[in-house]
């Protein structure tokens, strides 16, 4: 069964099914596993009852929902910006997409935790500007919370848009202009389709990634905004309730998933609207 | 009238273009040049806007009496993270150059399997790793900690190489045999060569995700060694003071240097 020109693959393939498949597996598994030696949905009916933690849930999916619409109308500009840019231009914007992408998260966070505290740059802005009379700090509540992950999850959005505006055509702009449709008309009629399977894409990795983001929820949202991954935490390093830590996981990851299977979907629907 | 209107909407789309692209971009970049500015800031605190310039928190930061404990976090990162390059070159590397070669159908049903942790959140894995250690009575660990970040990472540097090894002509490797080269002599010479450039973008990227990772880190890491990531973030929650801002501007040279070797070398594989 295994070819002889396949052979350098398999010590890859055993270390990534041993190490990375396999624990999940056991993940999977070990939800399922009640506090009573019992087996079933208990550890998930447990969480879906807890008001609390019903909350910390939809709390977290509306974070993640929130952060996604933000970074899809804050890239919008930018990536039509990018279509219209030259070659330098392009490059510009793509070390400015890159170097934060590139840099380490703890880094990040913390440059949002300066520019949101009580003597940051915000606060002092609006202290200048009179619409404010005591400094105030955007640290440990919600919006700064999204405004930091926006500008952290941006580049997982703008990469794969850029990446197809590399390959697009032209000419079809061109000719939609030429034929007389306004500009706004011939961006959103001939470009903006071509996009839109890059921008669901896109969409699924912010998603994750701001519901999971564990170090800028905890620094930036504080003690009292919980969200999953704290709360899976708690569960694990505190309280040691492993099978309902791992019922958690499950439930982030099937969100997540059930999001990224609808995307899919409407990906290949809009796809075949736009080839018919 | 109708002119009129066009101009107009021709005006403001422009200044949507230029003026929301431009300040998406600031927005964009901002923060890490207020980082990089506020690690040569003179002050004391990290108020808004720095008092001067002066080097005195990078000074701190190298002073080993001062800041033993992150010099020790960032050696015992700096060695996590190399070994992981290591493990991950040593399996990575020859995998991605031999489905670039196999067929198809075999490739496109393996593929899947190894870039899966790109999509997964790391913090979801770091449990599932711990819940398996615990289970096969086995404590948190540097073997743990190097396991984890490979398995996690591991995809980084796999892409990187696949694209090269995919643009290579086999007809190289053809000839080199045909002219009488060994197997061991044809990879050295001319397959190695060719995927070289993909390996070092993977490293790097590797690396740079090692020292920054903390969910792995957290969960499987043994908590008398500490970590440089668990120590910034330990710093950020707790003792915010200009060392965590000297780290940064340390670490946003790193990726800046990244970012060059990605464009040297890995430019041709992501695009």
């Amino acid at each position: 069964m295994i070819r002889k020109d396949t052979l350098l693959a398999w010590p890859m393939i055993a270390f990534m099914v041993l190490f990375f498949i396999s624990p999940l597996v056991l993940l999977a598994g070990i939800s399922l596993h009640g506090e009573d030696g019992s087996w079933g949905l208990g550890n998930f009916a447990a969480f879906l009852s807890d008001p609390f933690a019903r909350g910390v849930l939809t709390g977290t999916l509306a974070l993640g929902a929130k952060v996604t619409a933000w970074v899809s109308l804050a890239a919008l500009p930018l990536v039509m910006l990018y279509w219209h840019g030259g070659k330098r231009l392009r490059g510009l914007i793509l070390i400015c997409t890159l170097l934060p992408m590139l840099t380490a998260n703890v880094v990040r966070t913390f440059a949002w935790v300066v520019l949101l505290g009580r003597n940051g740059p915000i606060s002092q802005t609006l202290l200048g500007l009179g619409l404010t009379e005591r400094p105030i700090s955007f640290l440990f509540s919600e919006t700064g919370l999204v405004m930091a992950l926006v500008q952290i999850e941006m580049p997982l959005l703008l990469l794969p848009v850029f990446s197809v505006l590399n390959r697009a055509d032209r000419k079809t702009l061109e000719a939609a202009e030429v034929l007389g449709a306004g500009r706004w008309r011939a961006w959103f009629s001939s470009i903006f389709p071509q996009i839109i399977p890059a921008v669901l894409a896109g969409w699924v990795l912010v998603f994750a990634s701001a519901t999971t983001s564990y170090v800028t929820q905890s620094v930036i949202g504080g003690a009292r905004l919980i969200y999953l991954p704290q709360f899976v935490y708690r569960e694990v390093g505190v309280l040691f309730q492993w099978p309902m830590a791992a019922a958690i996981s499950i439930l982030l990851l099937a969100s997540t998933g059930v999001i990224m299977l609808g995307l899919t979907m409407l990906a290949r629907h809009e796809r075949l609207q736009g080839h018919g | 009238m109708a002119e009129f209107r066009n101009r107009l909407s021709t005006l403001l789309y422009w200044i949507f273009v230029w003026g929301g692209g431009l300040a998406v971009l600031i927005y964009m970049i901002g923060p890490i040049i207020l980082a990089l500015v506020m690690s040569f800031n003179a002050g004391s605190t990290l108020a808004f806007p720095p008092k001067g310039f002066s080097l005195r928190w990078y000074q701190m930061l190298l002073d080993p009496a001062e800041s033993g404990p992150i010099h020790t976090a960032a050696w015992n990162s700096i060695e996590v993270a190399l070994s992981t390059v290591v493990l991950v070159t040593l399996i990575t590397a020859p995998a991605a150059w031999a489905l670039a070669r196999a067929n198809r159908r075999f490739a496109g049903s393996v593929e899947p399997v190894l870039l899966a942790p790109l999509v997964l959140p790391s913090l979801v894995y770091a449990l599932a790793a711990l819940l398996a250690l615990s289970l096969l009575g086995l404590g948190p660990s540097f073997i743990a900690v190097l396991i984890g970040h490979a398995a996690v990472f591991a995809p980084l540097m796999f892409r990187t190489v696949l694209g090269l090894a995919q643009r290579m002509n086999p007809a190289l490797e053809e000839a080199s045999a045909t002219l009488g080269a060994s197997r061991g002599r044809t990879f050295l010479k001319v397959s190695l060569p060719g995927i070289l450039p993909g390996i070092l973008a993977g490293a790097f990227l590797v690396f740079m995700q090692s020292l920054d990772n903390v969910s792995v880190t957290l969960f499987l890491g043994d908590p008398g060694r500490t970590m440089l990531p668990l120590r910034l973030f330990a710093m950020l929650e707790e003792s915010l003071d200009g060392r965590v801002a000297a780290v940064s501007g340390l670490l946003i040279l790193a990726a800046a240097l990244l970012l060059v070797t990605l464009q040297r070398f890995g430019g041709r594989s992501s695009s």
